[in-house]
């Protein structure tokens, strides 16, 4: 019914999606797995209408929109999402914002009838749910708004329902509520209504769906009948082809001396330690507590850490100053000479900087901006190390540098760490696990595991990243 | 149940009874018909400008020309709309769907609405002094006679009042495209996911703003009899106060017309009050400031323990 042929999308340089045919049957619920990165989210924006593909070409059983494709017509189409950044308005209430996806609901009486419509649909899911129709969507928490946001897609009035995307629908639900939506995913298929679920609850894939589709590096590598997936197949079909790591030697056993050391959460038994002169990475899906884990480190010791930030735009460099000024900031406490800044000595910390992490400018006082995206990356990595840092504490540093320059900044790493200064690294690249010397995998904001370096597999990554409770 | 939620609707409520009876107070003499009326009767300008401002901030913008504009219309009405009512109804439209079009362009290119209205200003304050170089100009006699109307029993001013928040809450809060408008300031993306167009909504909110932005001089003008350039120039930081004052946000599509039409009118009466007080005018917009960062402290207190529980 519903045909995706050969969709491209890219995003500058990267391809987010390379490629993929996907059909969707009325009445199929189909899983969407795969990893951080793999193109799922692409894929169903492209399929909303809110991102168009670069290529390819999207067919609704006759009818071959091309370039008309949008969001209106997919609507108008009856494509129906619940996207993972949820899409209701705050300061609406719940009622109001069922009216927002209606545009029937109007004139007179409008209020009376989008309050009967979401509340109706509500019970229907939710049962028991406890969710006004009056209250302001500000007003709940996190779990009901993602009921009312998945209540309101299914929600009929003068348009049909075709499909329904449902992103990660269960990801703030507790298992009650989540075991209610997946049953009512059962009842609507059967009315005739195609889902696409996406998850990485891969249990809830596998006993939900009828069909699951499996992508990896923006193309589909699987995609057969649920029943012919057990959990670790799905996952050796979601890691990448297994790459050999190059084996690192085994840096010579150091009397251990720890760094830093965080007890456990409550709810989990794992404590949290890097010692000095490691490099500890923080694995696991994306979002799952690592950049929390970071900060509260960073809260905790500030006098002795240095950040560096990956989303260097946001909060790592400092758009107006000069690249100088930019590595030398977290080092100006030492620089102080009667109170004031020693410029002398600021200059050749910078230039020795420049040099050492080969920055490629010929003037340090050069704007930030004027560097590329991995130099100004750089620029971030001289800031931390140049300081009197003891530990580092990297955000996933490398999204978007090129791989010369990756290379470059582990051997640094390497280095440093070898000369004593600890590294904690949250990356969401498998591949640069290969440089650390234990890793913590995280899921669902604490620890669930821990691997040392000869167990770093990507698949031992993936199956602790998936560790559920089993149902 | 009374949730922090309902306090902060109805602090604006609270500190507009709080400044009448200190008022009533200060001067026994106000609480009377005529007291009311000439105490409030500058209370319509402001409320329609406040009105005005506040279908701006519901798109998230903000309107730093509100003033230069009010005093503008004021000096077309004096001059043109008064000796050729056809020729200035049709440039006071123009002006209307001037708003509209500076809203299109914020939105096309993605500009800084304070910055465009801030130079705006300038451009409205420069035509107006063009048209009335020196205060001058007359009303007409029509608008005289509307501001100039004695109710029976309950004072113009508080009727007019009432009047504007019922019909912009009707307009704005209960209609179904109220809630689209509304629903743009709160999460502008989901609303064009679910296919309404941003560039409509905000051409339709900034030409309301226009459009009130007139009502506003028209009515200023009736209470003055004659124009001045210069006269609104405070009415752009009025009209933005009346809208936080009345419990509404800079940011998050979150307004109140009640609470808008209440601010102006709390505003309006500091005004009175403070004269009460015997404060010389010098320091009366520091005091009127000191006013609104109390209730805003205490909008913040009250935001602060819901966020906290």
């Amino acid at each position: 019914m519903i045909k995706l042929d050969g969709v491209e999308k890219a995003f500058g340089a990267v391809q987010a999606l390379d490629g993929v045919d996907l059909s969707i049957a009325a009445g199929e619920c189909v899983g969407l797995v795969g990893h951080n990165g793999a193109g799922k989210s692409t894929l169903m924006h492209v399929l909303a209408g809110t991102l168009a593909p670069s290529a390819g070409e999207l067919s609704l059983g006759v009818v071959k929109p091309g370039a008309a494709w949008n969001a209106a017509m997919a609507r108008i189409m009856g494509i129906r999402c619940v996207f993972q950044e949820l899409s209701l308005c705050p300061n609406l209430t719940v009622a109001e914002n069922a009216r927002v996806t209606h545009r029937s609901l109007k004139g007179w009486g409008w209020k009376a009838k989008s309050s009967a419509l979401i509340l109706q649909k509500l019970d229907e899911i939710f049962p028991g749910h406890g969710i006004s129709v009056d209250d302001e969507v500000a007003d709940l928490a996190i779990g009901k708004r993602q009921m009312v946001e998945i209540a309101r897609a299914f929600t009929v009035t003068d348009l049909p329902l075709r499909l329904v995307i449902l992103d990660e629908p269960t990801s703030s639900l507790d298992a009650v509520t989540a075991a209610q939506i997946l049953a009512y995913v059962k009842t609507e298929t059967a009315k005739g209504t195609s889902v696409i679920l996406v998850s990485h609850l891969l249990g809830e894939v596998l006993s939900t769906s009828h069909r699951i589709v499996v992508m990896r590096d923006g193309k589909t590598v699987a995609d057969r009948a649920a029943g012919n997936f057990t959990r670790n197949s799905l996952v050796t079909a979601m890691g990448s082809e297994a790459r050999h790591m190059a084996a690192r030697e085994a840096s010579a056993p150091r009397k251990a001396e720890v760094a830093i050391k965080v007890n456990p959460k409550a709810g989990s038994s794992r404590e949290f330690i890097a010692n000095r002169g490691e490099v500890v990475g923080l694995a696991g899906l994306a979002g799952h507590g690592q950049t929390q884990m970071l900060l509260h480190l960073y809260g905790t010791h500030q006098a002795q850490m240095a950040f560096i930030a990956g989303d260097r735009q946001s909060d790592g460099i400092f758009n107006l100053w000069s690249i100088g000024r930019n590595i030398s900031i977290r080092s100006l406490k030492g620089l102080r000479r009667r109170g004031l800044v020693n410029l002398a000595a600021e200059a050749q910390l910078e230039n020795s900087w420049k040099a050492r992490m080969a920055i490629r400018t010929d003037n340090v006082d050069n704007n930030i901006l004027t560097l590329s995206g991995g130099n100004q990356q750089k620029a971030l990595f001289a800031r931390a190390l140049s300081s009197d840092a003891r530990i580092i504490l990297m955000d996933d540093p490398m999204r978007g540098v090129d791989v010369g320059t990756k290379q470059e900044v582990y051997a640094m790493i390497r280095e440093q760490a070898a000369a004593g200064r600890t590294f904690i690294w949250y990356t969401t690249e498998h591949d640069e696990l290969a440089y650390c010397d234990r890793a913590y995998v995280f899921r669902n904001g604490s620890i669930s595991a821990e691997l040392n370096s000869n167990e770093l597999t990507e698949e031992k990554v993936l199956q602790a990243s998936f560790a559920e409770k089993t149902a | 149940m009374i949730s922090r939620r309902h306090i902060r609707q109805a602090l604006p409520f609270l500190s507009l009874a709080v400044v009448l009876l200190a008022t009533f107070y200060v001067q026994p003499r106000t609480m009377s018909y005529f007291g009311l009326n000439l105490m409030l009767q500058y209370a319509v300008p402001i409320a329609l400008a406040t009105i005005a401002q506040m279908f701006v901030i519901t798109v998230n913008d903000l309107d730093l020309s509100m003033g230069p504009f009010v005093g503008l219309v004021g000096c077309i009405s004096a001059t043109l709309l008064l000796e050729q009512p056809v020729a200035g109804v049709l440039v006071l439209l123009l002006l209307i769907a001037a708003y509209g079009a500076i809203g299109a362009l914020i939105h096309v290119r993605n500009l800084p609405s304070i910055v465009v209205t801030l130079g705006l200003s300038f451009v409205w304050l420069g035509i107006a002094v063009l048209i009335l170089p020196s205060p001058g100009g007359k009303a007409p006699v029509w608008l005289k006679a509307i501001m100039g109307v004695q109710l029976p029993v309950v004072p113009f001013p508080i009727v007019a009042a009432i009047a504007i928040a019922v019909a912009v809450h009707l307009a704005l809060m209960l209609s179904s495209y109220g809630v689209i408008a509304r629903g743009a300031g709160g999460n502008a993306k989901a609303l064009s996911r679910a296919g309404w167009s941003m560039l409509r909504t905000k051409v339709t909110m900034y030409a309301f703003a226009g459009f009130f932005g007139v009502l506003s001089g028209l009515s200023l003008l009736g209470l003055t009899t004659s124009a001045d350039a210069h006269v609104a120039d405070r009415y752009t930081l009025f009209s933005i106060a009346g809208v936080i004052l009345g419990g509404g946000e800079f940011i998050g599509g979150r307004v109140s017309p009640f609470g808008a039409v209440i601010g102006a009118l709390t505003l309006a009466l500091a005004g009175s009050f403070l004269i009460f007080l015997k404060i010389s005018p010098d320091w009366q917009i520091g005091a009127q400031g000191a006013i609104l960062i109390i209730v805003l402290a205490l909008r913040a207190a009250v935001t602060k323990g819901e966020a906290w529980k």
